[in-house]
This record gives C-alpha cells, sequence and structure tokens, in this order.
C-alpha cells in the first residue's frame, strides 16, 4: 500500500512535470474538458433551476391541502364525458366542514380576471378571488404585512381585500399599499393586508397575482353562479389518503350520486403535479446531459489522443524506466495520473469558468450550482481522464524495454 | 567460486517476418563468477548487445536456460524481471539514457524510488553516490547542462545506487573522447576493487585489456573466452 501510494506521489510529479513542460500543448488539450464541463454542470445548473421553480410552485398548492374541483388538473379521460359536469356549490363548504373528520380547514374559492386600480396605477387581469376567512389556512401562502380578513368580514361582504406581490407591484410602486383603497371593476375595496411574494411557473395560480375579497362581497359584485373550488386543509398528512376517500363519500352524497355511478368532480392534490411533471423533468435531464455530455465525451477524445502522441514521444523515458526496474504497473499509473491529471486541470478550470456563468442563469431561474454538481464535475472528468487515458497507458507500459531503448 | 550467471545453450532468434529470421544467438553457453571483470569483444552485429540485454534482463532468451545467482530468469514474468533489473542490475548504456528532464539527483534517485526506499533515504544515498563519482557539486544540473564524461558517471551511480550484484555496460566510453574514457574505465576498475562483478562490451582492445576476462563473439557463437594475460591497470601504469 505504502509502495503503491510513493508510486502515486511519483507518478502525479511526473505528469505535473510534463504538464508544465508542454504548456501550451496541455491548455489546449484540457480545453475540450473545460468546454465540456462548462457545458455539463451549466445544464445540470439550469435543470436544477427548472425543478426548484417547479418545487415552488407546487409548494404553493400545499402537500396536505385537497382541491375539491370540477375538473381534473391532469387527465387522460376524454373531454366530452367530463365536460357537462355540474358546477360545485358555495354551500358545500360548509357542509364539509360539518361533516370532515379529517380536515382542519375548508375554504370555498371562487374567482375571476377583472382590472384594478389605484389612482393612476391599473393592472389588466388580475384574479379576483372570493373567499371564507379560512382561506389563509387552507393554501400554501404565507401572509406579508397585515391581517386577513375576519368570519365577520366575510359573512358581511365587507370590502376589504387582501393582495398579492405583483398587484402590489403593479399600483403601488413605491410601496405601503395598506389602508388605501382600489378600485376592482370599479368596486372600491381597501387593502387590509398583502401576500408574500411566492415567483414560480404557474401564474395566475400562484398569490402574486390574486386579490382576496370576502366572498359576500364576490357573490354580490361579480354573481353568484360560478364554479368553486373547495380547498380542505388535512389535520394530518399521514391521513390524506383516508381524507380524500372522506372527502369522496361526503361530495358523493351533496351530489346525490348512487352507488355505481362515477364521480362528476374531482379531489385535486399537489402530488398529481409533481408526479406529472416528474418524468416530463428527467426526459428534459436526460437529453440535456446527454447532449453537454457529448462535449466532455469529445473532450475525453482530445486527452486521449495528445497521450497517445505523449506515449509514442516518451518512449525512450520508458524504456529507461523499465530498464532500471519500472514495473508495468508503474508505467500505468504514471501516464493515467498525467491523463486524470490534465483533466482534473481542466475540470477544475471548467467549474471556474461555470460558476460565474451560472450565476447568470440565476438571474432567469432560482438557482445555484449545487454543490453535488460541484464534486459530480470533478469526479467525472476524473473519471474521463482515467478511461481515456487508459488505452495509451496500456500500450506504454506493455512495451519491450530493449525496443523502447532503441526507439530514436 | 560462485557462479552469479549461468548460460546454458541460449538461443535468441528474432521474426523478420515470413520464414525469414535473424539468430543473434546461436546457443551461447557460458558462466560468469562474483567478482569477476568480464570485458565481452567482436564485430558488429555478432551479438554483445543481445547477449547483454539478456544478461540484464532486459530482454528474455528464445531457447536456453539463465540462471541468475541460481534464480531461472528463463521463466520469470514481467514483473519478476523488472524486480531483478532493479535490485540486482546495474546498467551503463553507450548513450547515457539519462531522463533529460531529470536533475542528476533525480536520475540517480530513481532506482531508488521504484525499489520503495523512502524519499530521506533516497536522497542521501543518491547524494553519497554521486559525491562518490566525483560529481557532489553537480547534483541539480540537468544532462544538458553536463560534460559527456560526467553524464556517463551519473549513469555510473544511477546504476552502482541499489548496490546491484553485476554491473553491466555496453560501450561505456563510445561516446566519450579517449581521455573521459579513461576516467570512467578508473571509476569501473576501483568498483570491481570494491567487489562488484563488471561485465563490459567493448570495441577497443585498448579498454578491453582492463578487464580480467575476455569473451570474444563472432556470428553469435562464442569465438573465444580467455584470461587477459597484459592487464593494463591504473595503479600499474602510475607505478611505472
Ligand atoms: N530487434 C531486432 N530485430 C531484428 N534483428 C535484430 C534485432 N536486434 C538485433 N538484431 C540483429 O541481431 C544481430 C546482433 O545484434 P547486436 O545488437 O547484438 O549486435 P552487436 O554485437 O551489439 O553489434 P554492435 O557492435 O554494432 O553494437 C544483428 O545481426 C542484428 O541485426
Ligand atoms: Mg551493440
Amino acid at each position: 500500500m505504502l509502495y503503491f501510494l510513493t508510486e502515486l506521489k511519483e507518478g502525479l510529479a511526473i505528469s505535473f512535470r510534463a504538464i508544465r513542460a508542454n504548456k501550451m500543448r496541455s491548455v489546449l488539450t484540457t480545453l475540450g474538458i473545460i468546454i465540456g464541463i462548462v457545458s455539463v454542470t451549466l445544464m445540470a445548473t439550469a435543470i436544477e433551476g427548472v425543478n426548484r421553480a417547479f418545487e415552488k410552485s407546487a409548494e404553493a398548492f400545499g402537500t396536505d391541502v385537497l382541491y375539491i374541483q370540477k375538473f381534473p388538473w391532469v387527465s387522460n379521460d376524454d373531454w366530452s364525458t367530463i365536460r357537462n359536469r355540474r358546477m360545485l356549490e358555495v354551500s358545500f363548504a360548509a357542509r364539509i366542514e360539518r361533516q370532515s373528520m379529517f380536515s382542519a380547514a375548508v375554504a370555498p374559492v371562487v374567482g375571476t380576471a377583472r382590472r384594478v386600480t389605484y389612482i393612476n396605477n391599473s393592472m389588466e387581469g388580475a384574479f379576483i378571488s372570493g373567499t371564507t376567512s379560512q382561506y389563509l389556512a387552507t393554501a400554501g401562502v404565507t401572509l406579508g404585512d397585515g391581517r386577513f380578513f375576519t368570519a365577520d368580514e366575510a359573512a358581511g361582504g365587507r370590502p376589504v381585500c387582501v393582495v398579492g406581490a405583483t398587484v402590489v407591484e403593479n399600483l403601488f410602486p413605491r410601496g405601503d399599499p395598506i389602508g388605501k383603497t382600489i378600485r376592482v371593476a370599479g368596486y372600491p375595496y381597501t387593502i387590509i393586508g398583502t401576500m408574500e411574494k411566492q415567483g414560480g411557473l404557474f401564474g395566475s395560480f400562484t398569490a402574486d397575482t390574486r386579490v382576496f375579497v370576502p366572498l359576500y362581497s364576490f357573490q354580490n359584485q361579480f354573481g353568484g353562479r360560478r364554479d368553486v373550488t373547495i380547498q380542505v386543509k388535512v389535520a394530518d398528512l399521514k391521513q390524506l389518503d383516508d381524507a380524500k376517500l372522506e372527502l369522496e363519500g361526503i361530495m358523493r352524497s351533496l351530489r346525490g350520486l348512487t352507488p355505481g355511478k362515477a364521480n362528476d368532480f374531482n379531489i385535486n392534490q399537489q402530488e398529481i403535479l409533481t408526479q406529472t411533471f416528474a418524468p416530463i423533468s428527467l426526459v428534459i435531464a436526460s437529453i440535456g446531459l446527454f447532449i453537454t455530455g457529448l462535449s466532455l465525451f469529445v473532450g475525453g477524445i482530445g486527452i486521449m489522443n495528445i497521450m497517445f502522441v505523449s506515449v509514442t514521444e516518451r518512449t525512450r523515458e520508458i524504456g529507461i524506466r523499465k530498464a532500471i526496474g519500472a514495473k508495468r504497473r508503474t508505467i500505468l499509473i504514471q501516464f493515467l495520473s498525467e491523463a486524470a491529471a490534465l483533466c482534473l486541470i481542466g475540470g477544475i478550470i471548467g467549474l471556474a469558468i461555470a460558476f460565474p456563468l451560472s450565476l447568470i442563469v440565476d438571474k432567469f431561474l432560482p438557482t445555484a450550482m449545487p454543490l453535488s454538481v460541484v464534486f459530480i464535475s470533478i469526479a467525472i472528468s476524473l473519471v474521463v481522464g482515467l478511461i481515456s487515458g487508459f488505452l495509451p497507458a496500456y500500450r506504454a507500459a506493455k512495451m519491450d524495454p530493449v525496443e523502447a531503448l532503441r526507439y530514436e | 567460486m560462485e557462479n552469479i550467471i549461468e548460460f546454458k545453450n541460449i538461443v535468441k532468434t528474432y521474426d523478420m517476418g515470413g520464414a525469414e529470421q535473424v539468430m543473434a544467438l546461436q546457443g551461447v553457453s557460458v558462466n560468469i563468477a562474483k567478482n569477476e571483470y568480464v570485458a565481452i569483444m567482436g564485430p558488429s552485429g555478432s551479438g554483445k548487445s543481445t547477449l547483454m540485454n539478456i544478461i540484464g534482463c532486459l530482454d528474455t532468451p528464445t531457447s536456453g536456460q539463465y540462471l541468475f545467482n541460481g534464480l531461472n530468469v528463463s521463466e520469470m514474468n514481467d514483473n519478476e524481471l523488472a524486480k531483478i533489473r532493479n535490485r540486482e542490475i546495474g546498467f551503463v548504456f553507450q548513450t547515457f539514457n539519462l531522463l533529460a528532464r531529470s536533475d542528476s539527483l533525480h536520475n540517480v534517485e530513481l532506482p531508488l524510488i521504484y525499489a520503495g526506499v523512502p524519499s530521506a533515504e533516497r536522497k542521501r544515498r543518491a547524494t553519497e553516490t554521486l559525491q562518490h563519482v566525483q560529481l557532489g557539486d553537480r547534483i541539480h544540473h540537468k544532462p544538458n547542462e553536463l560534460s559527456g564524461g560526467q553524464r556517463q558517471r551519473v549513469a555510473v551511480a544511477r546504476a552502482l545506487v541499489t548496490n546491484p550484484s553485476i554491473i553491466l555496460a555496453d560501450e561505456p566510453t563510445g561516446n566519450l573522447d579517449s581521455k573521459t574514457g579513461e576516467e570512467i574505465m578508473m571509476l569501473f576498475e576501483e568498483l570491481h576493487r570494491q567487489g562488484n562483478t563488471i561485465i563490459l562490451v567493448t570495441h577497443e582492445p585498448d579498454i578491453a585489456e582492463h578487464a580480467h576476462r575476455t569473451i570474444r563473439l563472432r556470428d553469435g557463437h562464442i569465438e573465444s573466452d580467455e584470461p587477459v594475460t597484459r592487464r593494463r591497470t591504473y595503479t600499474a601504469a602510475k607505478a611505472s
């Protein structure tokens, strides 16, 4: 073991001397590895960014929140069989709350897109959500400043609202929105609270572009015949499946479905999104890494090529080393460590270039170069070095000493 | 006297493709004892280098038996041969064969690295050996910063540093002028006096006369094998 370490140390010392003696050539050779590592790490960073953006968006739905809705979020069913489903009713929420054992909070949500204005500022297509005071407990959002409306305010149809971050940005560029009265499709509402910024991929699903108003006010001003989403927060995440079954039963009885009739509603949950996204993300990641991996492969071939040149150039040196007692293994280690060192240097330079670039990617996607990518790419460059160095090193190791010494 | 080398009917042929073959050695049998000083002579192409390479375990015979210190070398694998080359044999070449990018110290250290000697001891022994060949002041010179004679002395130091059983020199003075050649021969003579076994190949009768025994090769055969009657020694030359 000690002997092996001595050999490795000597091998590395020789490698660095050889690399230094051929600086220009070494730099050009490692260029392929540098480009390979830069593209692979940036691709990995971007993929990580897309995944994180998705996760963040999915979080907004809450892992322990069930969404009872007319339509499924993701479906393979024929649209014609579900398009004629009856709307859900606001009154279901209260019945569910009374009957369900597994739920901690239930909130009906109705919505419509309207124009909101404050003095001279306006925002088109803000998503107006009418809901109850329980909403906050049933969603993956957090209140920023101020407060949410109370049960009394909701029941009394008070003209108060809670707005999302994008709405604030649009209407109050200088900030300080609490207490101001905005107009929602002309109706005045006073802001009593704001939501924290969510970001994410699913546009109108996030709280950012929403204006939350009491359900009763909403129905008065925008009409009561609207499809309702009933958000149910489950008391214990472990009982999510039980809760689903229970809700299904309650809903079937509310709908008056006889046994044997199919559900005419869906209970959606965040998991559906993650499950749908996971295979897509895997495909994107595989294709992306495969394509960028090709450049690394080309870099590896470059290393192999130059290692063959290096072995041929140093035939005589190999002969000398063998004549004075270097074993095959010693020579093999020497050239393997040279190839590995070249690739490692390339990998480290590549990382040094990719890191600042990843900060630019960060401007578009919520990402940072994952630490695992740093270690993995160093490991990859080492492995590329060992693989591409193996054939040349093997050729060197099995050279005949007499012939090698005679080489001109 | 104990034999260090026993050759029994050693044959070396080279396949030249097709039926053509070169018989470099055609059945050579010879014994060499410890602390002998042997010169191998013969015309160009007679098989001297081939013989030396086999003795030095750089090459293996096509047929025949080679016992080195009683060990059957003809049956050894690559690793075992490398070990023998490293521990038991010191090779000195006509063209020096030093590592161009390394200084004298590292060149002399090299066999010790392959022997697994720890760094500090390696440095000490290499330095001592370099001092022994009068190169104590050239330790950090690279080969291209040394004269031919100095390079060959580095090569001799490298051959000596592991305390090998034999020193093999294939025309060690072939690339040197006669004066520097003499210096190298003085070094060999001293090594022999200290108990080393030396085998050297040379074309020059003057050089061969330093040895105690001359083996002449012709066309892959031993033509003659006799003791040197009129020996030259530096001590004698100085005395006269
Ligand atoms: N690798 C080889 N392939 C083919 N023939 C070879 C090879 N090596 C040596 N020979 C032949 O073997 C014979 C002996 O060669 P060797 O090198 O031993 O001669 P030598 O006595 O050392 O000659 P010189 O005094 O010129 O160095 C020569 O005829 C040579 O052509
Ligand atoms: Mg020769």
